[in-house]
């Protein structure tokens, strides 16, 4: 497979207007964007200019109002509701700013869900969490509840959550918004790793220097349009 | 796929507060009342029948007035039955023997404590045997009175005990005043679980009229019939003399000829009133608990809208969301059964505990194994019915307004 060249997402036009009344909110105001197999995307920009609004479309959350979004060269802007679940929970993993944890469940049963959602049996479901919890070195914590957890652990269950289903895509919202320098460093490693590993990423944030640091592309973002692309020296 | 569910179903119930538990209320009263009623329910039919000392040998009884079948016989009778209808009675086909009884009430005094209480008649010769027979008396203490007895007294079991009313207990060959004439106990009769026989004076008839005066008064005619199968011909040939004999119209009679079966009909009609009210409120109650299921569900669908949009964005259909509220839902309302089971069964146990030792009666409560599962199931259904709403509310959220919440 030619690295960095298979295309996995695809934004043409894409737009998202909230009306609210007699005001139109242009959150995502005609976006193009292409993303390529095992890219290490940043979105960078300032608080409200539309990055987190891209991603849950990137990520299926969301229809756009215009435009169109491939994903893998299939066309997701006017799927239905449960198609879209289907497709967000195979090809895309999540991670957020506030880990989203459920609080109710264990590290290794949150890790679990994904796959319970993709209809995996129990076994196979068990057997695939341990795997991941040992990846994000977190083994020794499976039975913990996410109030049990620190900030950086939990940011970690969540990574090895995203990974459950064995996404193309990961999409990580500000994952180290809620970290401090030293645990964000490490959430940011394992994010590495993984995209060395073959994984796209795209990561929201408004830090430029974790951005020119991690990222090998940095898109810039304002008033719900991409400002401008720019690479860093990761890509070559 | 469902037994998942039913384990996050589980976990959610499981950190949920009291306040969740409370809406259980409903639920778990109206079960409750359903099984404790069941469970009692035997217990409860016999006691009543062995209070009124309803035979079940195939006796028909005679009043005057047309009064309920259990008020004290003869009281307030404007035109009382006489010894003629009771010799008429005896005349008609398929009747055996019919035998006169009164009933009328005394003072009985005893060291000093004086109590107001029913005497009966016992007649002489074969009616007595019969009378013996038919109420199946039987004598603890010393024996049952005889033809010829003169002066002479048996008392029912509770004047063993305080609970006549006397606080010292009658012995055998103790003297007892009644309407101021003096009698001598000569036994007291086995404990028959009924406050008419266990509190009841017999006398033989002749003692009897010459201390009340009743002449020829009858207050009850108890019927023996040579025929099991004709008892409803019988009293049906019964009515149609005593209209004839009183000069009264169908359907307007001032007398009473009841069968132990209608004494049981009646028992079982009050009864079953008693349940149908009991299983209204279970109703009533099961439903304002159905309504509360909605509420504490609703109240969680916003509590977790967050966590809604993150299963989204995990990949959760909306049939995955839905299935976990409607499961949660039932299983909630499953737990509010089982809850009510277990409190049914107490009560009906205890209650029928109770209902014996104040009786006297041995009933013993009813496990009905069916009717618990019915209600496990019951409860379950009602849960999720309940749920359905808040679970489609949870399952249409909108993932990307959900994980902004
Ligand atoms: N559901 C919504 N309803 C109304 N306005 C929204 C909604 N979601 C986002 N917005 C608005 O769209 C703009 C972009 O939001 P967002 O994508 O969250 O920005 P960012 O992630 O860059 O901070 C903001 O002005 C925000 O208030
Ligand atoms: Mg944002």
């Amino acid at each position: 497979m030619a690295k960095g060249k298979r295309e996995v997402i695809r934004l043409e036009g894409v737009k998202k207007y909230y009306f609210m009344g007699e005001n139109i909110v242009k959150a995502v105001d005609g976006v193009d964007m292409v993303i390529n197999h095992g890219d290490f995307v940043a979105i960078m920009g300032p608080s409200g200019s539309g990055k987190s609004t891209t991603m849950n479309l990137v990520g299926s959350l969301d229809l756009p109002t215009d435009g169109e979004i491939y994903l893998d060269g299939h066309n997701i802007a006017r799927l239905s509701e449960s198609s879209l679940a289907q497709i967000r929970g195979k090809k895309i993993g999540f991670i957020f700013q506030s880990f989203n944890l459920i609080p109710n469940l264990t590290a290794k049963e949150n890790i679990m869900l994904p796959m319970l959602f993709q209809g995996l049996r129990i076994d196979e479901r068990e057997l695939k969490a341990e795997k991941l919890l040992e990846l994000v070195e977190l083994t020794d914590r499976k039975n913990h509840y996410p109030n049990q957890l620190s900030g950086g652990q939990q940011q970690r269950v969540a990574i090895a959550r995203a990974l459950a289903n064995d996404p193309d895509v990961i999409l990580a919202d500000e994952p180290t918004g809620n970290l401090d320098t030293k645990t964000g460093e490490k959430v940011m490693n394992f994010l590495e790793e993984f995209n060395r590993k073959g994984k796209t990423i795209i990561m929201v944030t408004h830090d430029p220097e974790l951005a020119k640091e991690h990222a090998k592309i940095v898109y810039w973002m304002k008033d719900g349009k991409i400002e401008k692309t720019t690479k860093t020296k990761k890509a070559r | 796929m469902i037994k998942d569910y039913a384990g996050l179903a589980v976990k959610n119930l499981k950190r949920r507060g009291l306040r969740s538990y409370l809406t259980l209320l409903g639920i778990l009263i109206g079960i409750t009342a359903v099984i404790a009623l069941i469970t009692l329910g035997n217990g409860l039919r016999t006691a009543v029948i062995s209070q009124f000392g309803i035979s079940s040998t195939e006796v028909i009884s005679v009043q005057a007035g047309g009064v309920n079948a259990f008020g004290p016989p003869g009281s307030g009778v404007t035109n009382p039955l006489r010894l003629e209808d009771v010799e008429a009675i005896e005349k008609l086909n398929g009747v055996e023997r019919a035998v006169r009884r009164n009933i009328p009430t005394g003072k009985l005094e005893f060291k000093d404590e004086v109590i107001f209480g029913v005497i009966m008649s016992i007649p002489d010769g074969e009616d007595r045997k019969f009378v013996y027979e038919e109420l199946n008396i039987n004598p603890v203490e010393g024996r049952l009175l005889k033809d010829r007895d003169i002066g002479k007294v048996v008392l029912g079991n509770n004047f063993l005990t305080e609970k006549a009313g006397l606080s010292n207990p009658v012995k055998v060959g103790n003297k007892v005043r009644i309407s101021d004439k003096t009698f001598e106990v000569v036994g007291i009769t086995e404990k028959k679980g009924s406050f008419i026989f266990d509190n009841v004076v017999h006398m033989n008839e002749n003692d009897l009229e010459a201390l009340a005066g009743y002449g020829d008064k009858v207050d009850l005619i108890a019927v023996k019939i040579k025929d099991k199968g004709e008892i409803e011909k019988v009293k049906e040939d019964i009515e149609k003399l005593l209209r004839e004999r009183r000069n009264v119209e169908e359907g307007e009679e001032d007398f009473e000829v009841s069968t132990p079966e209608a004494e049981l009909e009646t028992v079982d009609q009050v009864l079953g009133g008693v349940q149908a009210f009991i299983v209204l409120i279970a109703f009533v109650a099961i439903v304002v608990g159905a309504i509360g299921i909605v509420n504490t569900m609703t109240t969680s669908v916003l509590e977790r809208k967050k966590e809604i949009g993150v299963m989204k964005a995990i990949g959760a259909k909306n049939s995955d969301i839905f299935f976990q509220f409607f499961i949660e839902s039932g299983l909630l309302g499953l737990v509010g059964g089982i809850a009510g089971i277990f409190f049914g069964i107490i009560i009906g146990f205890f209650g029928t505990i109770g209902i014996n030792s104040f009786l006297g009666s041995s009933a013993s409560p009813k496990i009905d194994l069916i009717l618990i599962f019915l209600s496990l199931i019951g409860s379950f259904l009602i849960g999720s019915i309940a749920g359905i709403t808040p679970a489609l509310r949870a399952a249409k959220q909108h993932p990307v307004k959900a994980l902004r919440s």
